[in-house]
């Protein structure tokens, strides 16, 4: 009698193990089914959309009007407008954030290091928003005073903040790159009388160049995926052009722009998001397992 | 050529100190040119004001509560579903492939740009469950977007406590359960609110996937229930940025004096944290 009231009360206090774990299960899978709903939300309506539209004409037109009378759908000016943002977001981020990470690394003093890492978290913490009212009535302003021909809406004042936005990134993932370098390796090449560039540039660099590259395909992958610095600075017009100082449209620009305006579901237009957002899913996702790739592939181990 | 090394070395040591200068000039520039914009309008009628055609009456009270609306709903569900995760992946799942499938797949979904987010939340919320632009839909969306910081945040705090207390847990006859519950839980409790806070604060600056959800930009209400229709703060100055007018521009710097203080507490608040809490073992 004694026995089986125990028992029974052990059971009751030890449900929870039996439960919990089943229950952390199905949370695990919601990530994972998360995944899938993009996966199938994007194929499901891409594929509709190519009912209609021949993935000849989405990847070789170069008009993009989705919105005209006359409909075409071409990704090309789209993607020309993210590609020119990405490549001089870059031209900025990367050489810039490199230099910064070896300041910080290789030269600072301790006590700037502890100012400037908070304030470059601060500089990523920054809302994208707040960068797009920057671009238009800060950057762009300067742009048209040195050359005023610029469109009031340009590639070149959207890529140049997209570049600030994605500075801090390149420089702190290089930064832990370089940290991870054994000091041992510098104590080397200090000991056969190198100068401290010569270490960054010979030493530390190179050891660090995985995790180096790994945040460079990263902040690419950023900067295309970049969505109100462009929409708000870089405009709305879908044209293939080499000029940043033109108005361009990004793959996530028009999105935003079919978004805030008044389209039935399930019209071409609508349509047509999916297919936009489903190429952009396709290029962040490969850049993003490059760079896993890469950190993981090329890590030294010391 | 020994001196001319030393030079280059010294050279490349201040060029090296500029490109570190210029983040930080940045930053300088954006916040100065943001306050000298908007402070002239900020006042309290800015905050109790409804978004209105006359950039005189205009102010950001719908958006708030909007953006209010959104972080509540969207805080429990991110925290309920990213520390389960976390506690999965590190107290009960078996290292093998369907672990480092989850654990792969979160890391790439923090790299989603988060305009795709928008897009599942308007074909699955929005559509599929039928919820319409409502708060509800765009707090489900959030929750799913800020999902994986949390769950990486909370990983590393679990991770931090340190075996030994677990096995003291067992050998005082605990079950699994009791040792995370009464050990493992309040140890990592500082770690997981940090990372918490942290995501929330990405939650409340986000504006492109909320765009695609469908938020107002024009909403002259309070939301009273989560399947009111809503707007919130960035979507709010991102509308007064699309302005011509220069009075509205001032009026987004304003809005954007506001959200950068809301984020700017919350930093503080899980630094405040960190430090207050931050055990050594």
């Amino acid at each position: 009698m004694q026995g089986s009231v125990t028992s029974e009360k052990k059971k009751v206090s030890r449900w929870p193990d039996k439960l919990v774990p089943a229950f952390l299960f199905s949370s695990s899978l919601l990530t994972v089914l998360t995944t899938v709903g993009i996966v199938l939300v994007l194929l499901s309506e891409t594929l509709r959309f190519f009912g209609e539209v021949s993935l000849l004409e989405f990847l070789t037109s170069t008009k993009w009007t989705p919105q005209f009378a006359d409909k075409n759908f071409g990704i090309l000016p789209l993607l020309n407008g993210t590609l020119m943002i990405t490549v001089i977001a870059s031209l900025v981020a990367i050489p810039i954030g490199l230099g910064t990470a070896i300041y910080l690394s290789e030269y600072a003093p301790e006590k700037v290091r502890k100012v400037v890492k908070p304030i470059l978290e601060i500089l990523a913490g920054v809302p994208t928003i707040v960068y797009g009212y920057f671009a238009l009535t800060f950057v762009t302003p300067l742009i048209r005073g040195i050359i005023p021909d610029t469109s009031v809406y340009n590639a070149l004042s959207a890529s140049l903040v997209v570049g600030i936005m994605i500075l801090p990134m390149v420089a702190s993932l290089s930064e832990d790159a370089m940290l991870a370098v054994p000091r041992s390796l510098r104590n080397g090449a200090y000991a056969l009388g190198a100068t401290r560039f010569e270490v960054a540039l010979r030493v530390v660099v190179p050891a660090a160049l995985s995790g180096i590259i790994a945040s460079f395909v990263l902040a690419l992958s950023r900067a295309i995926g970049e969505t109100m610095i462009v929409t708000i600075a870089a405009g709305a017009l879908a044209q293939v052009t080499m000029n940043p100082l033109e108005s361009v449209q990004t793959m996530t620009a028009f999105i935003v722009n079919i978004s805030l305006g008044d389209v039935e579901p399930g019209s071409i237009e609508s349509r047509s998001i999916f297919a936009v957002g489903m190429t952009l899913f396709v290029m962040t996702l490969g850049l993003n397992l490059i760079a896993q790739f890469i950190s993981r592939r090329y890590k030294e181990e010391y | 050529m020994n001196k001319l090394r030393k030079i280059k070395d010294t050279a490349y040591k201040w060029v090296f100190f500029a490109a570190t200068l210029f983040g930080m000039l940045a930053l300088v520039v954006l916040v100065i040119d943001i306050i000298y914009q908007g402070m002239p309008r900020l006042n309290w009628d800015f905050i109790n004001n409804f978004p209105s055609y006359n950039p005189e009456r205009s102010g950001i009270k719908a958006a708030l509560w909007g953006s209010i609306w959104v972080i509540v709903l969207t805080a429990p569900m991110a925290l309920v579903l990213g520390v389960s995760t976390a506690l999965y992946l590190e107290e009960y799942a078996k290292k093998n492939w369907f672990t480092r499938l989850v654990q792969t797949n979160i890391s790439n979904l923090a790299g989603v740009p988060s305009i795709i987010y928008g897009i599942l939340g308007l074909a699955l919320f929005v559509r599929a469950m039928s919820l319409g632009p409502s708060i509800l839909a765009g707090a489900f969306t959030m929750a799913l977007l800020v999902l994986p910081i949390v769950v990486v945040a909370a990983q590393e705090a679990i991770r931090a406590v340190p075996q030994t207390l677990r096995h003291g847990a067992y050998a005082l006859g605990a079950s699994k359960w009791q040792t995370i519950r009464g050990i493992v839980l309040p140890s990592a409790a500082p770690g997981i609110l940090t990372g918490m806070i942290l995501s929330l604060s990405r939650a409340i600056g986000e504006t492109a996937p909320l765009v695609v959800v469908g938020a107002f930009v024009f909403v002259r209400f309070v939301p009273e229930d989560p399947l009111d229709k809503f707007t919130v703060l960035p979507i709010q100055i991102y509308s007064w940025v699309s302005q011509p007018k220069q009075e509205f521009h001032e009026l987004a710097a304003s809005g954007i004096i506001i959200l950068l203080v809301v984020l700017l507490l919350m930093n503080a608040t899980a630094v405040f944290l960190r430090n207050k809490y931050q055990k050594r073992f």
